[in-house]
C-alpha cells in the first residue's frame, strides 16, 4: 500500500540516485535496526550455551567452543527453575483468565446494559491506567499482609485482577457492533448472558485473542508487585527468582548462568510473539493503554 | 460520583425503593427491564469496579494519610508529622532525585520517538523486508524488563561484556558504565530507548499511512522536495500521533522500575522518583510514610500528564 504511494510521489524509478536513495535511506536503516534489536537477543541465547571460559577472555567469542547447557543446570541448581517456571504459569494463567472475564463481563454491562451514570463509571474505571504498581505499593501491600496475603499465590494475584485496559478495547469493540444483532437476541428471549455467551462473544474472536494475549505478556513480565508480596523462594515469579540468581551471582562466569535465566522468562514470550503478533501488536497500539 | 460508591451500598438501596413503587405507572427507570438491567449490570461489571476502587482507588487516597506519618513499615505506631515528609523531600533529596527523573523521561521519550519516526519513515517506504523489520523492532516492546536488563547487563559489563571487548579492540577506552553516576542514567537511557522504539515506529507508521497520498503528490508536482514535503506536510498532520506518543512514552517512561532494580540497583545517578518510591519502603529503610509522599507526589506528575490526554483525545476526535 505504501510502496505504491512512495513510487507515486517519486521520480522514475531506476536511476542511479533512486538506487543509491533506496539502500542508504531504505535497506541500510532497515537492516541496522533488525541488527540492533535481534543482536543483543541472540547474544542472550549463544551465551547461555557457552562454557565459562567463553565468557572470562578478552577475545570475541561469538560462537560457544562448546555448547553446553551446564549454564541452566547451574541455575536449576541455584533457584528452582521448574517451581518458578510453574508458579509464573499458574499466576499468568489464572490473572489473565480472570481479567479476561471481567474485561468482557464489565465492557458487554458498560454498553448494553442500562444502567445511570455509565459514563461517569467509565471514567472511574479509567482511572486505573493512571496508577501503576509504584504508586498502589505501600497501602496494597498493607492491605494484602493484613489479610495474610505474602507469599500466596492469591496475594500475587488479587491486586493486579481490576481491569482497565480490557474493558477499554472491549468496551470500543461492543461500540462498533450492530444494533440488529442484539435486538434479534432480545425478541427471541435470550437474557444477556446468553446474548453474552452466545452472541457478543463469538464475533469478538479477535479482540478476545487481543485482550488475553497482551494480559498474558503484561502478567507473565509483572516484576515490582511479586517481587514486594513474596520472599520465600517457592513462591516467586520467574522474573523474580531471576533477581535472586543475580544475587547469588559470585563471579561474573555468572553470565552465562544469567543468560540461561533471561532466556527462560524472554523466549516464551518471544515465541508467542512470533506466531500471534498481529493481535498483540493491534491490543498495544490501539488506543495504546495499559 | 454515586455509581462508585461501591457494589454494597447499591445492593442496600435497591430493595428499600421497590415496594415504594405499588402503582403501576412506574417511574421508567423503575420498569421491569430497567431493574433487571440494574442488577445485571452490578453482577457484570460490579466485581471489576470493586476490585478497581480496592486496589487502585483506595491506595491513591491512604497514601495521601499515609504521607503525613512518620512510619516505619510493619510498625503498630506512626506519628503524625504533617507535611513533614513533603518538606524533607523537596529540601534534602527531592531536587536531585527530580532531576534524574525529568533527565530520564526526557531522554527517553525524546531518543524513543525521534529514533521512532526515523524508523517509521523508513518502513513507510514499503521496500521488501519491510513487514519482517516491523514485527523485529516491535518485539522488544513485550519483552520483560527483567530478562532485557540482565542482557545488557552483560553487554556492558566493562570487562566481560561484548560492547567493551569490542571497545578495546579498537583502541578505545571502555566506560565505566556501572560506576560512573551520568553514564549509568545512559545506560538506563539507552536501554529503555531501545526496548520502546518499534512502539513508537509502530504508531508513528500507522500515522504515515494515513496521510492522504494525493497532498503529498500535490506537493511533489508543485516541485517540493523530499524535505519539504516531510517538514511541511507529514510533520504537521502527524501532530496528533506525536501528541499521542509523548504521553504515552511519557507515563511508561515515569514507571520504568524493573529497570533500574535489574541493572543499577545501588548508583545514584540512577535515582529516579518512581525507583526511589520502592526504595524508601521496601529497600531497607522501611520508610512507609516518606515513601507514601514520595508515591502521591508521582501520582499528581501522571495525573496532569494524563489529563493532557485527555484533552488530546477530544482533540483528535474532532481532527478526524
Amino acid at each position: 500500500m505504501s510502496a505504491v504511494a512512495a513510487d507515486r510521489i517519486g521520480r522514475p524509478r531506476i536511476t542511479p540516485r533512486g538506487v543509491l536513495g533506496e539502500v542508504f535511506a531504505g535497506y541500510l536503516p532497515l537492516v541496522a535496526a533488525t541488527l540492533i534489536v535481534a543482536l543483543p537477543l541472540l547474544w542472550m541465547i549463544l551465551s547461555s550455551f557457552k562454557p565459562p571460559g567463553d565468557i572470562v577472555t578478552q577475545d570475541l567469542v561469538v560462537l560457544p567452543t562448546q555448547w553446553t547447557t551446564n549454564a541452566y543446570q547451574t541455575a536449576s541448581a541455584q533457584v528452582d527453575f521448574p517451581r518458578l517456571f510453574l508458579n509464573s504459569a499458574i499466576i499468568t494463567i489464572v490473572g489473565a483468565a480472570i481479567k479476561l472475564v471481567l474485561a468482557l463481563t464489565t465492557a458487554y454491562a458498560l454498553v448494553f446494559v442500562q444502567f445511570p451514570f455509565k459514563k461517569v463509571i467509565f471514567a472511574g474505571i479509567l482511572v486505573a491506567l493512571m496508577v501503576p504498581a509504584q504508586v498502589s505499593l505501600i497501602p496494597n501491600y498493607t492491605l494484602i499482609a493484613g489479610l495474610g496475603g505474602v507469599n500466596t499465590y492469591w496475594g500475587i494475584i488479587l491486586p493486579g485482577l481490576g481491569t482497565a485496559f480490557g474493558t477499554f478495547l472491549f468496551r470500543q469493540h461492543f461500540l462498533s457492533l450492530p444494533k440488529e444483532l442484539l435486538e434479534a437476541a432480545e425478541m427471541d428471549g435470550a437474557g444477556h448472558f446468553t446474548r453474552l455467551l452466545r452472541i457478543v462473544a463469538p464475533v469478538s474472536a479477535p479482540t478476545i485473542a487481543t485482550v488475553a494475549l497482551v494480559t498474558i505478556v503484561n502478567e507473565w513480565n509483572d516484576y515490582l508487585w511479586p517481587l514486594v508480596v513474596v520472599g520465600r523462594q517457592d513462591m516467586m515469579t520467574l522474573p523474580v527468582g531471576l533477581t535472586l540468581l543475580k544475587n547469588t551471582e559470585g563471579d561474573v562466569s555468572a553470565y552465562p548462568v544469567l543468560m540461561a535465566g533471561a532466556v527462560v522468562v524472554i523466549v516464551p514470550v518471544l515465541i508467542l510473539f512470533a506466531f500471534l503478533q498481529r493481535y498483540i501488536v493491534s491490543g498495544l497500539t490501539q488506543g495504546a493503554v495499559r | 460520583m454515586e455509581p462508585t460508591l461501591g457494589v454494597e451500598s447499591a445492593l442496600r438501596a435497591e430493595p428499600l425503593r421497590v415496594p415504594a413503587t405499588g402503582s403501576r405507572r412506574r417511574p421508567l427507570w423503575l420498569s421491569r427491564r430497567r431493574r433487571r438491567d440494574f442488577w445485571i449490570f452490578l453482577a457484570f461489571a460490579g466485581p471489576n469496579i470493586g476490585l478497581i476502587i480496592a486496589f487502585c482507588w483506595r491506595p491513591v487516597i491512604q497514601n495521601v494519610q499515609y504521607s503525613l506519618l512518620d512510619w516505619t513499615l510493619g510498625n503498630k505506631k506512626a506519628f503524625f508529622v504533617g507535611l513533614g515528609n513533603y518538606v524533607e523531600f523537596f529540601t534534602g533529596e527531592g531536587g536531585k532525585v527530580l532531576l534524574t527523573t525529568l533527565v530520564f523521561t526526557v531522554a527517553t521519550v525524546g531518543g524513543s520517538m525521534v529514533i521512532g519516526l526515523l524508523l517509521a519513515l523508513v518502513l513507510n517506504r514499503g521496500i521488501a523486508g519491510t513487514t519482517f523489520a516491523r514485527s523485529a523492532v516491535f518485539a522488544p516492546f513485550v519483552l520483560s524488563y527483567v530478562g532485557v536488563g540482565l542482557v545488557w547487563m552483560f553487554i556492558f559489563d566493562p570487562t566481560f561484556g561484548v560492547l567493551s571487548i569490542i571497545l578495546k579492540h579498537l583502541g578505545a577506552a571502555v566506560p565505566q558504565w556501572f560506576t560512573d553516576p551520568s553514564l549509568s542514567l545512559a545506560m538506563i537511557c539507552i536501554v529503555f530507548v531501545w526496548k520502546n522504539l518499534g512502539y513508537c515506529a509502530v504508531i508513528y507508521l500507522a500515522g504515515l499511512q494515513s496521510i492522504p497520498s494525493d497532498v503529498l503528490e500535490a506537493a511533489a508536482i508543485d516541485g517540493a522536495g523530499r524535505w519539504r514535503r516531510f517538514w511541511r506536510i507529514s510533520f504537521p498532520l502527524l501532530s496528533p500521533t506525536t501528541f499521542f506518543l509523548l504521553v504515552t512514552t511519557m507515563l511508561s517512561s515515569l514507571q520504568a522500575f524493573d529497570l533500574i532494580r535489574i541493572m543499577t540497583p545501588l548508583s545514584p545517578g540512577t535515582l529516579t522518583l518512581m525507583y526511589d518510591v520502592y526504595v524508601q519502603a521496601f529497600g531497607g529503610y522501611n520508610r512507609a510514610g516518606y515513601s507514601s509522599a514520595l508515591a502521591t507526589i508521582l501520582f499528581v506528575i501522571l495525573m496532569v500528564v494524563t489529563l493532557l490526554q485527555m484533552r488530546f483525545i477530544e482533540r483528535r476526535v474532532h481532527y478526524a
